[in-house]
């Protein structure tokens, strides 16, 4: 049980500071707490931080809104938080498609569904590619374009608010992901991913590789939803520096020989590394 | 080695049209979606709110009007309802908006898709200033109006007397009572909702709705010739008007019956 616990000690805290997160929002609507008022799209932590989601705050510029003091410090207050700690720590941290999308996996590699049979395989590069329609369709309509059909906006507002028939979306991103192709919503289309990506590609927090230590065992390869980043393992000692590691911490969970670590790594060390 | 390199350029190309094939089919869904939720609604924004256009674009769909609103009044819209998706609304025969002296809702919104200047005046907050839509009342159902004894909506309008007063008149039908008719005047009504939320018939007899389909314009062709300085308006027209027809003959009828060889140009063509 305890070795169960060690091996899932990140899947298990992220799960539970994704529900705190919820909750505080929730009973923020609900009985007036204090913590986080809002939610995903724009907030004020503590009832005086604003935060807002940066990916959101450009749709509105390019949909033509004047952008108020609030909203644009809230994003700028993001944004640097991102680019600092990573911008996917949203995604394995904060998000609750990340529940669907891993839940989804799980199921996936528990009924041992090959790849190749059951794949409907696309490049995980199209979520650049729906960065760039979103601010296109947010020009043309003069609406933020993916925060009318946003899943992760659906859901969030969905537990704080309620659902009417929102919930659909995730049971779809679900089957998709189960039967069509692994994390494919959030690592493969969803452009708040990709433009987290994008600013936390410098983050000074990377998941670090150690070639001593490895033992070739593949395992972190079946559980990471991004395997493409950790193309250095089992050749060479790197930190990772691909944009799209989502800091879930599941890699070091799985290797039974500590081959990897979480540590900061400076600018200059990510620049050389390249 | 020809032979290679043509089935790669096959496979790149259909890799490549498959991917353009894919953005079609999601770029138009999305696209008519994003214009379906632009259409003109039929439902009441909160106090303060923009023009409908501009408020949709501007909205970030944070929900703080509706986390604020102490009487529950403010609904966000799910994917289910006929609203631009995540925004606030209310619905004024369920509940109407109670028009708190200290706005919350439009103070929470971060973005000012909720214009607070537009509800203050001397830089103190005036909700009567709120515009969220205007009453009309069906004359044919209203029970005051077919001479039954109702002053529902006249009674819960917090602005009784101005946005809402009742005009008498003689019951014909009787020739011994009188009608008390509401009539509401739109200089005043807010749009609140409360006399549609208070009305007793089964569907409501009077309504609110928002004022880009109630209100009407009159434009600027009409004058007002008994409103003081609107027909001052003709001073800076021009009569000069052009009309897109066929010049008349500047020469006599006379004329132009004896100039044989302009006839003759006509009938031969010049030759």
């Amino acid at each position: 049980m305890s070795k169960f616990l060690y091996r899932h000690r990140f899947y298990i805290s992220r799960r539970i500071v994704q529900i705190l997160i919820l909750t505080a929002y929730f009973g923020a609507n609900a009985y007036g707490w204090k913590i986080v008022a809002g939610n995903l799209s724009s907030s004020v932590l503590f009832g005086f931080i604003p935060l807002s989601d940066p990916f959101a705050t450009l749709q509105m510029f390019f949909a033509g809104a004047v952008i108020a003091t609030d909203i644009l410090v809230g994003a700028l207050v993001v944004f640097l938080v991102y680019s600092v700690i990573g911008g996917r720590f949203f995604c394995s941290w904060v998000c609750p498609v990340n529940i669907v999308t891993e839940t989804a996996a799980a199921l996936r590699r528990k009924l041992d569904f090959e790849e190749k049979e059951h794949a409907l395989t696309f490049s995980r590069n199209i979520r650049y590619w729906v960065i760039a329609i979103t601010l296109g369709l947010s020009l043309i309509f003069s609406l933020a374009a993916f925060e009318m059909i946003s899943p992760i906006g659906i859901a969030h507002r969905g537990v704080i608010f309620g659902f009417g028939f929102g919930w659909l979306f995730l049971v779809a991103i679900f089957l998709f992901d189960l039967f069509s192709q692994q994390y494919g919503w959030c690592g493969h289309i969803c452009p708040l991913g990709g433009f987290n990506a994008l600013i936390g590609k410098y983050s000074l927090i990377k998941v670090v590789h150690d070639k001593e230590k490895c033992l070739d065992s593949l395992a972190c390869f079946k559980v990471c939803p991004e395997v493409e980043v950790l193309n250095m393992v089992g050749k060479y000692s790197a930190p990772v520096t691909a944009a799209g590691c989502i800091k879930c911490g599941r890699c070091l969970e799985v290797c039974d020989n500590d081959a990897f670590h979480i540590s900061v790594v400076s600018l200059a060390e990510q620049l050389k590394e390249r | 080695m020809n032979k290679l390199n043509d089935q790669k350029r096959r496979v790149f190309l259909q890799k490549t049209m498959q991917g353009v094939g894919y953005g079609a089919f999601g770029v138009i869904a999305w696209s008519s979606y994003l214009s379906q939720s632009q259409a003109k609604n039929l439902i009441l924004r909160p106090p303060g709110a923009l023009s409908e256009k501009d408020f949709v674009s501007t909205c970030i769909r944070c929900g703080m009007c509706v986390e604020s609103c102490p009487f529950d009044v403010l609904e966000l819209s799910t994917i289910s309802d006929q609203v631009s998706i995540g925004t606030p609304y209310f619905t004024a025969r369920e509940e109407g908006c109670r028009m708190c002296p200290d706005i919350p809702c439009t103070s929470a919104c971060p973005t000012g898709a909720l214009d607070l200047p537009s509800l203050t005046v001397d830089n103190k907050l005036d909700i009567n200033r709120a515009r969220m839509g205007l009453s009309t009342i069906n004359t044919q159902t209203c029970l005051a109006y077919l001479g039954l004894q109702c002053t529902m909506c006249f009674q819960a309008c917090p602005l009784t007397g101005d946005a809402i007063f009742l005009e008498k008149e003689r019951n014909v039908r009787t020739d011994m009572h009188a009608l008390l008719k509401p009539v509401v005047n739109p200089d005043y009504c807010t749009g609140c909702g409360m006399c549609e939320h208070a009305c007793p018939t089964t569907v409501a007899s009077i309504k609110v709705l928002p004022l880009a389909i109630t209100k009407g314009d009159i434009g600027s062709h009409f004058i007002v010739g008994w409103e003081e300085g609107d027909e001052s308006r003709l001073i800076d027209t021009s009569n000069d008007v052009t009309l897109d027809r066929t010049p008349r003959n500047k020469k006599s009828a006379l004329d132009n019956v004896n100039d044989v060889e302009g006839i003759l140009d006509d009938i031969l063509g010049g030759r």
